[in-house]
């Protein structure tokens, strides 16, 4: 048996001294700043990296029935129509549903999941749909052909197709006929370290209803609220393993 | 007498080259070409910034090729550098009129396309103007983390 190679040791002590100070520089730095934005916190030259998985908890306890303020931000956020017409583009909805035996009523935001297991990417011809390494499910419409077999293969309805000629799209948030789309959890917020719209709006709402941070964190505070109140995925039994989850369901 | 000829030949083409760079390199007005020829030269509006981020010559051939790059980076990898980003190039190239790079055929992007009959798909999906308020939006608003954290690293 020959030495293993010092090369091999997937972190030296020198560079774990180093990963080490960052961190706690990280966390020295803390007060006021969330852990989640030192996670994020990457320059514009950086690809995104599987070490961050972006996710939401929505909990359905605090969402409040008859708000839709995550709906408007996102169409304000994406430049969608808002219409409510079965060409229109909706990318978030909200969902009343209640318990006829009970009684119990949930009101709710449903939009695309971001599985880990997308099943719109499974169908996809081209490759246009597809998954970002830091988990986001994306359409890149350069590629797309406008098939539709991932708005029909979403258990979520969360794809739409662009049925129109468009005018006037937002600079981030490129749009066009014949693609298809749906929630981008605003990536193009993400990649500047915002929130997405929707958590931002049930925020200044008052409701709080959404967090929004790395499942991948332990220390993020959607990953400890996940840990401590056993949040849901719809559909667990496809076990995509959704990157959106609920509490209260 | 094959020497005199290779020279008159070499001359007429520095002629149509010195036309040809008029044509395109319009200054900041776009100006009616010193061609006499009917048939209509592009006119390049000039952008707001001092220069491209690279040089002209280099810009006519190979910008399809940089954004393209650029856009495969930036949808599958999360890359937003400004430098070879179609937003960036629209910001510097919008046309002080239309506002736009594409709404009209003196626009920048439309001129050349136009002259050349080369169809534009970029601004079926992506927006040819600005966002509005993009100076605003550039100034940093409040530090990121990123930014303490450099900060900090800074400091001895």
């Amino acid at each position: 048996m020959s030495e293993p190679r010092k090369s091999a040791e997937p972190v030296s002590r020198r560079g774990f001294l180093g990963i080490a100070t960052a961190g706690m520089t990280g966390v020295m730095l803390a007060p006021g700043v969330e852990l989640i934005e030192v996670a994020a916190a990457r320059t514009p030259d950086q690809a995104v990296g599987p070490q961050v998985r972006w996710g939401m908890l929505i909990d359905s306890t605090k969402c409040a029935s008859g708000c839709t303020d995550c709906v408007t931000a996102c169409n304000t956020e994406n430049g969608l129509s808002g219409g409510s017409a079965e060409t229109d583009s909706q990318w978030i909805r909200k969902i009343d549903l209640k318990d006829l035996r009970t009684g119990r009523a949930w009101s709710l935001p449903m939009m695309c999941q971001h599985c880990a297991e997308p099943p719109c990417v499974d169908v996809c011809p081209t490759g246009a749909s597809f998954k970002r390494a830091d988990g986001i499910v994306l359409v890149d419409k350069h590629t797309c052909i406008g098939c539709r077999y991932c708005v029909m293969a979403c258990p979520y309805k969360a794809r739409s197709f662009v049925h129109e000629t468009l005018h006037d799209q937002k600079p981030d948030v490129p749009r066009g006929k014949g693609t298809v789309e749906g929630c981008t959890l605003c990536v193009h917020r993400i990649d500047r370290d915002q929130q997405p719209a929707c958590v931002q709006a049930c925020s200044d709402a008052g409701h709080g209803a959404i967090v929004f941070g790395d499942l991948n964190n332990p220390d993020s505070e959607i990953s400890r609220r996940v840990a401590a109140h056993g949040a849901r995925q719809v559909r667990e039994d496809l076990r995509l393993n959704t990157g959106v989850r609920y509490l209260g369901l | 007498m094959a020497l005199t000829a290779l020279r008159r030949a070499l001359w007429s083409l520095a002629v149509v080259l010195a036309a040809w760079g008029l044509a395109f390199g319009a200054g900041a007005a776009p100006e009616q070409p010193a061609s006499t020829s009917r048939v209509p030269k592009p006119l390049v509006e000039t952008g707001k910034g001092d220069k491209c981020v690279e040089d002209t010559q280099f810009m006519r051939r190979n910008h399809m090729k940089l954004l393209k790059h650029q856009r495969d980076e930036t949808v599958h990898r999360g890359i937003r550098t400004a430098q070879h980003s179609l937003k960036g190039c629209i910001d510097c190239h919008a046309s002080r009129k239309t506002g736009s790079v594409a709404a009209s055929n003196e626009n920048f992007c439309q001129t050349c396309h136009s002259y050349a009959a080369v169809t534009i798909d970029c601004f079926e999906c992506h927006a040819s103007k600005p966002a509005p308020g993009t100076q605003q939006s550039r100034a940093p608003s409040r530090a990121t983390t990123r930014e303490i954290v450099a900060v900090i690293q800074a400091t001895p």
